[in-house]
């Protein structure tokens, strides 16, 4: 009973948020090593795009919800989503022929690429502002729980409830199927594979005939996507502010770079990687110490290894012992 | 005139000329064979076949036909194929993708073409579903002269095909090059090997510093004292 309860506590408050989180930084990492891959760069705008893409669909969102238009159940913000991908892709190719092109053709070296989507992310953040606010936004509705803590703890009798939102598992299905349809992209499609060619030998890639303007039209609309996917389920299953998506720059970009920048496999790992070591060393272990330890006894403190507000530094330790031992990440990637 | 041609081609990388009235030609179901030491501008004089760097004197015909402005692109769709020096395959996908990328421009069935590949090469039919990078020298080079040949070229540039592979594995490489020249594709090859590739030469070029110091047929190179004195060896 103890036992059931000490792992019914670690699911709730660790597995299920995690793989949740996990999902989401894994969408926004995929996006990174992606543009990474092909385009060659780190793309410091991509938190921000990802705060462009959602905001699109929270304005369709609010408009669908004017007109009474939802998906019962389900948030809107799903039925949003194509719209926002939609306008999210127009402005990162809009970006790309303004900004991007010209360095391409300039053959520019790689930070100067990087100096410039810092330029991007300065402007979209400013966008972002001025369109919706600096202020959270709330835009979920339809069913809030897939399964209650009151409704489980009455139907297994356990002292522990296990909680899941509908966002949460929204976001593992979305990933999943996201996921699977950029797998098969890549390794089945001839466009997918082209891709693949390019970001392996650009030269040969050109050699063999493939054309470079829609290998990175195409990128640019999947990374579009994949930010505008992952920070709208983020945003159900937190809120949407601005700024937060900002900082969602460090733990997806650590996230790609402990999977190995460039290879999408890795991006997925690192971000449940990242996801759980977040979760974990911030989690209060005092609860779950009770359960496990013999008799009554509990510890005095929380046991809480970090608190939430340093959160960040976790990123930032994994991702300096990755660069430190090993450069080209979990999976073999490029060598940052 | 030869089905290939580069004449008196002088060019480099934007700064000084590499090369200096270079002239090397290819002819139907021929090889020609390259040679020349480190730094002659053997890969210079390949690209500037191929349209990889400007020339600014000098043309490229291509079956009578002056192709001197095209892309090299526009190179691949007109028959011309090249597996350069180094980075000639991508690593990251399996033999047989890299076929299919070789063949990209093609919109027919590729499929008796990657069989005829295959029937060339057996070992990449064995391994066709493995990544290229994880292959053997040897194994990657058959890969890279694979991929070229899937646009059914006309004419096919090696540069160095066999550098880092065994003397067994580069005389079963020499044995297919033949096969394909057989075939009547038109073979334009650098070779680090002088000797063997000379060896099976129908013409030669020896090339030092971006200038032609002899031409004449595979053979009769051989036979040169001087030639043989300064770049084979003895
Ligand atoms: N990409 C390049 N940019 C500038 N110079 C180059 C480049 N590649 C080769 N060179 C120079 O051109 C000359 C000829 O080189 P290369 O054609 O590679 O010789 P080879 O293939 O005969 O060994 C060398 O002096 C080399 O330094
Ligand atoms: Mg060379």
């Amino acid at each position: 009973m103890e036992l059931l309860n000490a792992l019914i506590l670690m699911a709730n408050f660790v597995l299920v948020p995690a793989l949740a989180y996990g999902s989401q930084l894994a969408l926004g990492a995929l996006g990174v090593t992606l543009i990474y891959g092909i385009l060659r760069f780190s793309n410091f705008a991509h938190g921000d795009t990802m705060a462009f893409g959602t905001m699109a669909v929270i304005l369709f969102t609010w408009w669908f919800q004017s007109m009474g238009i939802n998906l019962g159940p389900l948030p809107t913000a799903l039925l949003a989503l194509p719209f926002g991908i939609a306008i999210c892709a127009g402005f990162v190719l809009a970006t790309d022929k303004l900004v991007y092109k010209f360095y391409r053709q300039q053959r520019a070296a790689p930070v100067i690429y990087v100096i410039a989507s810092v330029g991007v992310m300065f402007v979209l953040n400013g966008i972002v502002r001025f369109i919706i606010g600096p202020d959270d936004q709330a835009f979920a509705d339809g069913e809030r729980f897939i399964v209650r803590a009151r409704s489980f703890k009455e139907w297994t009798g356990l002292e522990e409830g296990l909680t899941i939102k509908v966002s949460q598992g929204i976001t593992v299905i979305t990933a999943v199927l996201v996921v699977a349809a950029l797998f098969w992209f890549l390794n089945r499609t001839r466009t997918g594979k082209s891709m693949r060619a390019f970001s392996d030998n650009e030269d040969l890639a050109l050699l063999s005939g493939i054309n470079p303007d829609k290998v990175v039209m195409v990128t640019w609309i999947i990374a579009a996507a994949l930010a505008t996917i992952a920070g709208t389920l983020y945003g159900l299953d937190k809120s949407f502010k601005p700024f937060t998506y900002f900082q969602l720059l460090l733990p997806i970009f650590a996230a790609a770079i402990v999977g190995g920048l460039g290879n999408p496999l890795g991006a997925i790992a690192g971000g449940y990687v990242i996801a759980f070591s977040e979760i974990m060393v911030t989690y209060a272990y005092k609860k779950f110490i009770g359960y496990m330890a013999p008799g009554d006894w509990s510890p005095d403190s929380l046991l809480q290894l970090l608190g939430t507000n340093y959160k960040f530094s976790v990123s930032f330790v994994i991702l300096l012992l990755v660069l430190l031992l090993r450069p080209t990440g979990l999976f073999k990637g490029k060598s940052v | 005139m030869s089905f290939l041609i580069g004449e008196k081609m002088t060019g480099g990388y934007g700064g000084a000329d590499i090369l200096h009235d270079c002239t090397i030609a290819a002819d139907q179901g021929e090889i020609a064979v390259i040679v020349g030491p480190n730094g002659a501008g053997k890969s210079t004089a390949m690209k500037a076949v191929f349209g990889m760097l400007n020339i600014h004197s000098g043309r490229v015909m291509l079956d009578g036909e002056d192709i001197t402005a095209l892309t090299p692109q526009a190179r691949v769709a007109k028959g011309m194929a090249f597996v350069p020096q180094t980075s000639n395959v991508f690593p990251t996908m399996s033999v047989e993708e890299n076929l299919e990328m070789g063949a990209f421009l093609r919109r027919d069935n590729i499929q008796e073409t990657i069989d005829q590949v295959y029937e060339l090469f057996p070992i990449l039919g064995d391994k066709r579903r493995q990544n290229a990078g994880e292959l053997s020298g040897g194994q990657r080079q058959q890969v890279a002269v694979g991929r070229a040949l899937m646009t059914q070229p006309k004419v096919l540039m090696l540069d160095e095909p066999t550098a880092g592979v065994s003397p067994i594995v580069m005389d079963e490489l020499f044995d297919r090059i033949i096969e394909v020249a057989r075939t009547g594709i038109s073979i334009l090859m650098v070779e680090q090997n002088a000797r063997q590739a000379l060896d099976i030469a129908d013409k030669g070029y020896v090339l030092v510093q971006g200038r032609n110091r002899y031409t004449d047929t595979g053979q009769a190179l051989m036979n040169n004292p001087d030639v043989r004195k300064s770049f084979l060896g003895g």
